[in-house]
């Protein structure tokens, strides 16, 4: 039975069971609610849960178990000389899968009839010529083994089918006649439902979890397939990055890349750090109210300005101007894509980030220390210096860290601003990349993803992922350590 | 130490209305370090200027196109040899049959109209945007019955004439171009005199597909708002119950216990990850271990869902705390369970900054471009992908990678198309923040 | 010496210091101030009193345009100090706040170092020419404060490890190393304990002999045991002013009676 089928029909008795359950708990009572523990509604979602849930859960496990049991079934009927043909067992596993989804579609589009597709011979059918007519395309010749195998794959997969229907469908049958069983007015059916939700709403927020675990595992299975292939001592330490299409002769080092990520980020928080603070004070301390109405608002349109407009803001303004101004008459090169291009934009994207962050730290300063200065005759600037930034000064830390984080991961403008050419070198106006350019390198386009030079992205992730997370923590405790000191 | 050292804390001191040499100093720092805020706030608001007048200066022109109108034989003895007017049969004369059809006709319309021009006929054809052939052959297919007649027909011009007609392309730089000749661009301004060239409106801007690289002046944002708006519904349908779930447990139900520490601690780190790793954890899990399709909304919505989660959580949990204390109690002292205090009375007075805090985090799902490249959506996509549910696995590109697409090609038109296409996403996130600002100045309650 | 001195202050007792004529203080709409006139003296201790909300406090910040940085507050009338009208144009309130300065509620040390508290006024304002000099006001400072005994071993440490009253002297310290010469107290001893409170008392008490001090206080024994002059606030108007003495013990006005004997406030 289709799967679509199977979960109209769960869903309907779930429906039917709420509709039961309902009844049966008012005829309990007689027809009179206030007998009831739980509002009439209560009783027939219980019924629904029990008739739903554990029917879907079955179903969920069984959808992601069924495939790796029939595969493990059928690669063992696969002789090691089909493999050696084929180049590897995953191969012909697929060859083995294409066949059988091609035999099914050729039944579902009337091409074969069951009987003929179960009856199907190398010897007397040309398999692949036939499958072709249906539209699915194959490598190569089919062989006899691998038909065999399709053919016991596609037996597996029915009986699989059939039995995952029938437990699911009795599953849901004998749930909702369980609840049903139980309704009765005494029955304390909210707390059950009540239970159920709240399970789900556990659930919800530890997808936060698991979400992280995800980030993390799928990084590290493929950063350790990458050791296998490539050194670590030269990932991290070499200082060469030129990849090759010829395996063996690519140099995957770690350090220009990290350097030109470095230099990026320093540069965009030259720029971001003192005009964001001063925005920031600006705007704490100085400005109207009207002033601030307006200002305010303007900067931070620019946080939410996509990061890929000011990648092409880089690309096509920012970056011919400082070539044409800067570089060209200094004879400092004749790039247009260069560390201070990406530099500088990532800087006005930071601003932002920067100026809001502080305004709140600052605001969090409290009013008595700034009237304690004015008090003794202190300017507002000597207030400021003096008093307020010195006194807010690890949320700031924490705040430039956070930017730092940005910088480092941040992509579009680097890929659009920054070049491709991986060095080590002191010259800003230099087309540099970065740790992210490479990660959208490597792993855009064809990939094979067994080669070291697509799974280097993962390491490059994993080193990010832990240079960030890292500023991250940091910043995230000193700035809960400063609001704590001023609650 | 005796008092009588000291300096008389009472001595006549000089007169408050006479600033001495140090104030003045001293008020001339505080003069320069407002000077310095004040510098720095001008600098972030030009810093935005400067970015929008080089967005809409390059980009503004990109909804405009040159159209070339002339009448255009469709000879039946090249599109329907057998003369059936059997579309089958029709289909197998290809976009290069109906190519000599409209150079033809257009070497003969400005043969008619009298203009002097140097230019032999294939010069002259190639004034003609590459795309209208296959845009005629399209059109005749759909409707058989046309050929055999003289019909007028808007064509794009090539993308060299559109620019010339939009100061991108100048007589100067032809001279150096192998793709048109100043001669060309002489024909185009006659052209334009007679009113055969047009330069107008073009909403095939927002709804064609992308074109190939030589092809600028016809490339369109049609598969990548769809692209965008199908990711735009799977992060809507998964993150705002999702967060609100997680939201209401972690502010209204959780125990303070290690558990909810680890899940709150994963929030804000979640919230500071870069883009790009939700790109690799995208490519990771969704494609190569659930083995869902490349290029497909479903895996763009799934990892964008994955990063707005945060954004939700965070501004869901601020606006439940924001609903006083004395609303829960009250449920609560009237009997109501935990559970319907905060669905039946909380929640509601909490929507309002639920849906700000969702449609912000949808902005910024819109605009994001990193982890979208790693899961495919770089793939030039041309077919629009169907209704859905079927749509969701289906190819499909979205706006701001349509955008880093288009820098990465090396026709210079297509900075022009990058740009309009900024545009159009900046018009959505405008509309979309506006909405969440007016949403927000309509059901702010201070309690 | 002393007693030289002390002949001198006799003299100045009737110097008047501030001089406030029709001052009208508005906070936006709010009409906070009404028409208050007030003569302070010199080396004495006046006392603001009155309920919560009267306006004492407000009052008391125009002394030094601590309003000043209020966005919304407006003065009018005159506040002369010295003859010198201290709203006029040409005053800057940073030299003003020199002259007159002020402690909080509530102990406000800046998270620097004692040391760095003490000579936070100094710095800014020049005072010293020399490190040495530095030194000698800061701990002349705390000597004044009554605090230079328990933190002359910790000056490094910060000022906000100090218990609450020590703060507060901390504070008051630090007003006096600016060298002023009034010094309002914003009801200085209402975070306190009682016996920080009697501490602090006791300080005002010494500090007079050079200052003269004006307190808003809305304990009523508080001004009694430590002013000679006290100004009773209603709802922004200046009901009656005169020596503590006779305000306390022979009140003019119904509502400083009933003020005093616990019927409104």
């Amino acid at each position: 039975m289709p799967l679509l089928w199977i979960l109209v029909i769960v869903l309907c008795l779930g429906v039917a069971g709420y509709v039961l359950g309902r009844q049966r708990a008012m005829a309990s009572a007689g027809g009179d609610r206030r007998i009831l523990h739980s509002l009439p509604s209560y009783y027939g979602a219980n019924v629904s849960i029990f008739t739903i849930v554990p029917a879907l859960l079955v179903l969920t496990i069984w959808l992601f178990v069924q495939p790796v049991v029939i595969e493990r079934q059928v690669t063992s009927m696969i002789t090691d000389t089909a493999i050696e043909d084929a180049g590897s067992r995953g191969l012909v596993m697929t060859d083995v899968r294409r066949v059988a989804e091609g035999l099914e579609v050729a039944i579902e589009q009337g091409a074969l009839t069951s009987e003929e597709a179960q009856n199907i011979r190398t010897e007397f059918t040309n398999v692949r010529s036939r499958l072709g007519e249906v539209g699915v395309a194959l490598g190569g010749e089919v062989t006899p083994e691998v038909l065999d195998a399709a053919q016991r794959y596609r037996e597996l997969n029915r009986i699989g089918n059939q039995m995952m229907t029938i437990v699911v469908l009795i599953l849901a049958a004998l749930g909702l006649g369980y609840a049903y069983a139980r309704t009765h007015q005494e029955f304390r059916a909210r707390n059950t439902v009540e239970y159920a939700i709240l399970t789900i709403l556990v659930l919800a927020s530890t997808i936060a979890i698991l979400t992280t675990v995800g980030i993390v595992l799928s990084m590290l299975f493929e950063t350790f397939n990458f050791f296998q292939l490539y050194p670590a001592q030269d990932f991290f330490f070499g200082t060469e990055w030129a990849p090759t299409f010829e395996s063996d002769a690519s140099e995957l080092g770690l350090l220009p890349l990290l350097w030109g990520t470095m230099y990026v980020s320093v540069i965009a928080l030259l720029v971001a750090v003192p005009i964001g603070l001063f925005a920031a004070i600006y705007m704490a301390e100085y400005a109207s109210a009207r002033v601030r109405s307006f200002a305010k608002p303007l900067i931070e349109i620019l946080a939410g300005i996509p990061t890929i407009v000011y990648g092409l803001f880089a690309l096509i303004t920012v970056g011919p101007l400082l070539r044409d101004y800067f570089a060209e008459p200094l004879g400092l090169g004749t790039s247009s894509s260069s560390v201070m291009t990406a530099g500088i934009v990532m800087g006005i994207m930071l601003i932002p980030f920067v100026s809001s962050l502080s305004d709140d730290i600052i605001n969090a300063v409290p009013q008595s220390l700034r009237d304690g200065s004015f008090g003794l005759g202190a300017t507002h600037s000597e207030t400021v210096k003096q008093v307020i930034l010195p006194a807010a000064l690890p949320g700031i830390v924490g705040a430039i860290l956070l930017a730092a984080s940005r910088a480092i991961g941040e992509t579009m403008i680097v890929v659009l601003g920054a070049g491709a050419a991986a060095r080590l070198d002191l010259n800003p106006f230099e087309a540099m990349t970065t740790v992210t350019v490479k990660i959208v390198g490597q792993l855009t386009g064809d990939t094979d993803f067994s080669s070291p030079e697509a799974l280097v992205a993962f390491a490059l992730g994993l080193t990010l992922f832990v240079i960030t997370l890292g500023l991250n923590v940091m910043a995230l405790y000193i700035v809960r350590r400063y609001r704590e000191q001023y609650e | 130490m005796s008092d009588a050292t000291a300096p008389s804390p009472t001595a006549p001191t000089s007169s408050l209305l006479k600033q001495d040499d140090r104030t003045r100093r001293r008020n001339r720092a505080e003069t320069r370090f407002r000077a310095y805020g004040m510098a720095a706030v001008i600098v972030g608001i030009l810093a935005l200027v400067l970015l929008l007048t080089s967005i809409l200066s390059n980009g503004l022109s990109s909804f405009r196109q040159t159209f070339i109108t002339f009448p255009v034989t469709l000879a039946e003895e090249r599109l329907d040899p057998q003369g059936n007017r059997n579309p089958e049969e029709m289909a197998r004369v290809t976009t290069f049959g109906y190519a000599p059809l409209l150079g033809q006709s257009f070497v003969e319309h400005v043969q008619s109209m009298g203009i002097e021009t140097d230019l032999g006929p294939r010069e002259m054809a190639a004034m003609i945007s590459d795309e209208a052939p296959g845009q005629l052959r399209a059109m005749v297919l759909a409707n058989p019955d046309i050929v055999g007649e003289t019909i007028t027909l808007e064509l794009l011009a090539g993308g060299r004439i559109d620019g010339f007609f939009k100061g991108r392309v100048t007589m100067a730089s032809a001279e150096r171009d192998n793709n048109v000749s100043p001669e060309q661009l002489l024909l185009a301004e006659a052209l334009r005199e007679q009113g055969v060239m047009d330069t107008r409106f073009n909403w095939d801007f927002i709804t064609a597909p992308d074109a190939s690289g030589q092809r600028p002046e016809a490339a369109g944002l049609g598969v990548a708002i769809l692209g965008s708006f199908y990711m735009m519904i799977v992060v809507l349908v998964l993150a705002l119950p999702i967060g609100v779930a997680a939201s209401i447990y972690l502010e209204e139900f959780a125990p303070k216990n290690r558990f909810t520490d680890l899940i709150e601690v994963n929030i804000s780190n979640l919230a500071a990850v870069p883009s790009i790793v939700f790109g690799i954890l995208g490519l990771a899990i969704f494609i190569n271990f659930a083995g869902l399709p490349q290029s497909a909304p479903i895996v763009g919505g799934l990892v964008l869902t994955l990063m707005t989660l945060p954004t939700i959580i965070i501004a869901t949990r601020a606006s439940l705390r924001a609903v006083p204390p004395s609303i829960r109690s009250a449920a609560l002292g009237l009997g109501a369970s935990k559970m319907q205090s905060v669905f039946h009375h909380v929640l509601p007075l909490a929507a309002p900054g639920i849906l700000t805090g969702t449609i912000i985090g949808l902005a910024q799902a819109l605009g994001e471009t990193a982890p979208l490249l790693l899961i495919g959506m770089v793939a030039f996509v041309r077919e629009y992908p169907s209704a859905p549910p079927d749509g969701f696995f289906d190819p499909a590109s979205a706006l701001p990678v349509q955008v880093y697409n288009w820098t990465q090609r090396s026709d210079p038109a297509f900075v022009e198309r990058a740009s309009g296409a900024i545009i159009v996403l900046l018009v959505f996130l405008i509309f979309m923040n506006a909405v969440a600002i007016l949403l927000r100045r309509r059901f702010e309650r201070r309690w | 010496m002393n007693d030289m001195r002390a002949v001198e202050r006799d003299v100045d007792t009737n110097d008047l210091k501030i001089t406030a004529r029709g001052v009208d203080v508005f906070y936006g709409d709010t009409h906070a101030i009404k028409d208050v006139d007030v003569d302070i003296v010199d080396n004495t201790v006046t006392a603001f009193i009155g309920p919560s909300g009267c306006g004492k406090s407000t009052f008391l910040r125009c002394l030094n345009r601590m309003n000043d940085t209020i966005d919304v507050a407006r003065v009018e009338g005159s506040i002369m100090l010295d003859g010198e009208d201290i709203y006029d144009p040409k005053v800057d309130p940073v030299q003003l706040r020199a002259k007159v300065g002020m402690v909080f509620q509530k102990p406000n040390p800046f998270p620097k170092s004692i040391y760095d508290n003490v000579a936070y006024g100094p710095r800014i304002h020049g005072l010293a020419k020399d490190k040495a000099a530095l030194d000698e006001i800061v701990e002349k400072s705390l000597r004044r404060a009554a605090l230079w005994d328990e933190a002359k071993d910790r000056l490094d440490q910060p000022g906000t490890g100090l218990s609450g009253g020590q703060q507060q002297r901390l504070c008051i310290a630090r007003a006096v190393a600016t060298n002023p010469e009034v010094l309002l107290m914003d009801e200085p001893c209402s975070a306190l304990d009682p016996i920080a409170t009697a501490q602090i008392e006791e300080l005002i008490d010494e500090l007079r002999s050079r200052y003269s001090v004006v307190i808003v206080t809305h304990s009523m024994q508080q001004a009694a045991r430590v002013s000679q002059k006290t100004a009773f606030f209603h709802l922004g108007e200046l009901v009656e002013f005169g020596e503590t003495g006779h305000i306390f013990t022979n009140p003019s006005d119904p509502r400083t009676e009933s003020y005093i004997t616990g019927r409104i406030g």
